[in-house]
């Protein structure tokens, strides 16, 4: 009995130990790979410039316009998501907390949407705009965009709110607390540290996708003025220079790669910073 | 029977399902006194104390019936102002429950949300409570550092300040000093009595001696029914039912 014991003790170790492993090889694989690939291309002319005429036969030019319009388009996409999921999570987990039926409900139709693939929300978001009769803008992928990360950040600052212990709910009502001052007084603070994670995780999706952007935010080789304006965004930019047989292209599609893996590295470095500062004041239960 | 009760619980039924949690409670609760509530784990104290001040509401399946009275007011009528009547009633929970910000801001956090006041009197306020609660010493030059850094029993003085503060005229306290040390436990202990005769205090314990040494009167609870009550001198040396009898010479638990 005890032996078994101790070789299945080993054999979860070592199972563990090469899931980490394996974990741990195909990120620095693919950082390697992007780096190998597209660290040689990368120049300030292909941060601070638009493409020029060539560009997409590997003349001069850059990708600024395609940063620029995933920063537009995420960071905007990201904001309109917070302003709809933080009250809706609140209400869900404070107000409704009793109602575990109609909470059960509403956390099943947010796993459906969840599940929904991006370019459904991108098809449905075209098909919107063709019947108004508009075209493709930076607006029309920010809508969309947030439609696609609402789910996804309800649900996360759902779960870091199940974690509120009834007492610190018991304790603020009882000095007199609406439901709405326990809310944003004392739950939205217990609860920043893990809200900053949902919404880096939510602005990743965002920055990230092509699908839902393709039809909607459209692209375009200059920087967009105005919400009225299409807009590119680093993935299709990656997409449209992979596709290209001219190796100087393709081999931009990986500096593109880069830039925009840099830039979800620096912002999630930032947000953990940032979380930091609150994490004082959080209780420990 | 009226006569001298601050808090007047009649005929409270409270279940969960079929479950009977509470059985036909009728509780004299005196006005300026200690009231403590004792029994056996499970016996229905700490849900007694929640439903004086509608905490229940947070959990559907407790279905409450009866009336509990607390001046002219019928607190389970719906349709009462259900913030206003805690407002009278400061809590203090078996662990320490925080809020998640400063300690100068945990004590303003009622002051705040019953109405607005200028910095300087907000600060004298907030002493004022600190001092009550035995803590102003330790953390006056520590205002601004989180309340998660206080220890526990720092953190229950904190909870007592701040329910000192919305001003209440009712103090429930589950079991308060079951996760403190002794000398945290004697300060809590000492400050109810001399709280005492301002504020109406509600104690759940399930510690005899604490019982014996702060009570005015005590109310003897048993698997959701209340056995006995009365003043403290005469429970303790004149136990009347034979249920308390056993209790207090400790043949349960």
């Amino acid at each position: 009995m005890r032996k078994t014991s101790r070789i299945e003790e080993r054999f979860f170790r070592v199972l563990m130990f090469f899931s980490t492993a394996f974990i741990a090889i195909s990120l620095l694989l693919i950082v390697f790979s992007i780096v190998y690939k597209g660290l040689p291309s990368l120049s300030w002319e292909m941060l601070t410039q638009e493409p020029k005429g060539g560009f997409y036969f590997g003349k001069e030019g850059g990708i600024l316009n395609a940063i620029l319009g995933s920063f537009y388009l995420a960071i905007g996409a990201t904001l309109l998501a917070m302003l709809i999921a933080i009250p809706v999570a609140l209400f869900i987990n404070v107000h409704l907390r009793k109602y575990k039926k109609s909470t059960n409900f509403i956390r099943f139709l947010l796993d459906l949407m969840w599940g929904v693939p991006s370019i459904v929300y991108g098809a449905f978001a075209f098909g919107v705009m063709i019947y108004l009769g508009v075209r493709t803008s930076l607006l029309a992928g920010i809508i969309t965009v947030t439609l696609f990360i609402i789910p996804i950040m309800i649900r996360s600052f759902d779960e870091v709110l199940k974690t509120i212990p009834n007492g610190l709910l018991e304790s603020t009502f009882s000095l007199g607390a609406t439901l709405s001052e326990t809310s944003y007084r004392v739950v939205l603070r217990q609860c920043i540290p893990g809200f900053i994670t949902s919404i880096l995780l939510s602005f990743g999706r965002a920055i990230g996708d092509a699908a839902a952007v393709m039809f909607t935010a459209g692209f375009t080789d200059s920087i967009p003025t105005s919400l009225n304006q299409p807009a590119a965004t680093l993935p299709l930019s990656i997409f449209f220079q992979l596709s290209s047989p001219i190796p100087e292209v393709k081999a931009r599609a990986y500096t593109s790669a880069l830039v925009l893996t840099v830039i979800i590295l620096l912002i999630s470095i930032f947000a953990r910073y940032f979380s930091r500062k609150y994490e004082k004041n959080k209780i420990r239960f | 029977m009226h006569q001298g009760c601050k808090i007047h619980i009649e005929n409270l039924n409270l279940t969960i399902g079929k479950q009977s949690i509470l059985k036909d409670i009728n509780i004299c609760i005196p006005e300026g006194k200690i009231t403590v509530i004792i029994g056996p784990s499970g016996c229905g104290k700490t849900t007694l104390l929640k439903t004086l001040n509608r905490l229940t509401d947070l959990y559907p399946e407790m279905k409450v019936s009866g009336s509990i009275v607390i001046d002219d007011q019928n607190v389970l009528e719906s349709g009462q102002d259900i913030t206003e009547i805690r407002k009278k009633m400061g809590l203090l929970s078996q662990r320490p429950y925080p809020l998640p910000m400063n300690i100068f801001n945990n004590v303003a956090f009622g002051l705040r949300i019953s109405g607005r006041l200028s910095k300087r009197i907000l600060h004298k306020r907030v002493q004022h409570y600190l001092e009550q609660a035995n803590l102003w010493e330790e953390v006056k030059n520590r205002l601004h550092e989180p309340a998660s850094k206080l220890s526990i029993g720092q953190q229950q003085r904190l909870c007592l300040a701040r329910g000192l503060a919305v001003d209440p005229e009712i103090i429930l306290a589950d079991e308060p000093t079951s996760a403190l040390d002794p000398i945290s436990s004697q300060t809590i202990e000492h400050k109810f009595l001399e709280l005492r005769g301002k504020y109406t205090i509600v104690l759940v314990t399930h510690f005899l001696q604490q019982a014996q040494r702060i009570a005015d009167n005590v109310v003897f609870m048993y698997l959701g029914e209340v056995i006995e009550q009365g003043p403290s001198d005469e429970f303790f040396n004149n136990p009347q039912q034979e249920h308390t009898k056993h209790y207090l010479k400790g043949m349960f638990n």
